[in-house]
């Protein structure tokens, strides 16, 4: 498999120093998942985060603090858990981790809700409303209405494929839309596309009729 | 540092733990004062962070990375979950649906700390400029648009100093290789 569209390294930094919010942190993190390429440059970047913590001037801990621990060190660590990577029988899920915790399981425990034109999604809670996660269902060779975006919208691919003017975008692709991009994606002919959505501020749609939808469908 | 950890990881080597602690716990500590935590939190912060260092060591890969990066990211996680109350969504490198590292020839293979040295002195050598966005982003926790708002320069300035910041980075590790 290989992923054509990455995050940005600005958001890959974000990720990394731990300044991103969940909500787009599931869609990097899910990225990351599939994507070596990004892992290496996450861990790259964790270098340069513990290169300035090993740099700064060390602040004394209370004198306490580790006789806390030399008696304390009672707690058992951890049992590392080896798992057996022998269950080729089983093919592996389609949500990689750390999606398929959130969703509670893989694709087909999904319960999807009615978009209409043939859509489904899916919301995705998480601890806070500063995004809006979702999955989506789009219909093999339907688009979705053209919109641009009130903030930023990312789009992870999980299975199907999608196109729009800037590329193809399959299986690990990440598209990371913000207010400059008006787009109107195709989902492939092959098989319904789907894909996780994470968005700060609800999409623009250009035309009447999806904008007189939109408050009942919640995009 | 990577004995060390290993050391726990395997034989739960109290010595081993209280000589990472002592070189550990002060710098986490200093990292996690950051953006006005009092002193009581941070210290209520290094306690737990250090105490996850012991319970996880078994999860440390020295291939994957050295000992100060492991445990910079649980450092992070620590202040996320403890300081921002709000949850970090990680991989899990167990998964079967995660795609793996390619493999690399025996030419490529550096130790995670030997390159986690290379990096600490690549990012010394950066521009200034492309050194405070860096330094901003892990020190003062904030997203990159904050620091274009901080700093009153325009977002796509902010991006490319990000991106120009990590190629000079790859590229020294790559002269190094």
């Amino acid at each position: 498999m290989n992923v054509y569209h990455h995050p940005s390294e600005a958001l890959l930094l974000d990720y990394s120093s731990g300044a991103l919010d969940e909500g787009w942190s599931i869609a990097i993190a899910t990225h990351l998942a599939l994507c070596p390429t990004c892992r290496q440059t996450v861990r790259d970047m964790e270098a340069i985060g513990a290169a300035f913590m090993e740099n700064i001037k060390p602040t004394p801990l209370s004198d306490d603090s580790l006789s806390i621990f030399s008696t304390g060190l009672s707690i058992e660590p951890d049992q590392h858990e080896i798992t057996v990577k022998s269950k080729l029988t089983r093919p592996s899920p389609i949500l990689p981790e750390p999606l398929r915790r959130y969703v509670g399981g893989d694709i087909d425990q999904v319960t999807w809700q009615r978009l209409g034109l043939g859509a489904y999604q899916c919301l995705i809670p998480t601890s806070n409303d500063q995004t809006t996660v979702r999955l989506l269902r789009i219909p093999a060779g339907k688009p979705v209405p053209t919109h641009s975006h009130g903030g930023l919208e990312l789009t992870l691919v999980l299975s199907g494929a999608f196109s729009d003017m800037t590329g193809h975008y399959g299986r690990g692709d990440l598209q990371e839309a913000d207010e400059t991009l008006e787009h109107q994606p195709y989902a492939s002919e092959v098989e319904d596309c789907v894909c996780l959505a994470v968005t700060d501020l609800p999409l623009r749609f250009s035309s009447l009729a999806a904008r007189m939808v939109q408050p009942f469908i919640g995009i | 540092m990577e004995e060390l950890l290993i050391a726990v990881a395997a034989s739960q080597d109290r010595e081993a733990f209280h000589s990472l602690f002592n070189y550990f716990a002060p710098r986490v500590k200093s990292y996690l004062q950051q953006k006005g935590t009092s002193p009581e939190l941070a210290e209520e912060a290094v306690q737990e962070a250090m105490l996850n260092v012991w319970r996880k060591a078994g999860q440390f890969d020295p291939q994957k990375a050295s000992a100060s990066t492991w445990i910079f990211a649980i450092a992070r996680n620590t202040r996320i979950d403890l300081l921002r109350k709000t949850i970090r969504p990680e991989l899990d490198p167990n998964d079967p649906s995660l795609v793996p590292d390619p493999s690399k020839s025996a030419v490529e293979i550096v130790s995670a700390s030997e390159e986690a040295e290379q990096i600490r002195s690549s990012v010394a050598l950066l521009p200034p400029e492309q050194q405070e966005v860096l330094r901003l982003a892990f020190f003062e926790d904030i997203a990159h648009t904050e620091i274009a708002r901080k700093l009153n320069i325009p977002l796509g300035t902010v991006k490319s100093r990000i991106r120009l910041a990590v190629q000079r980075i790859r590229s020294e590790i790559g002269e190094h290789k």
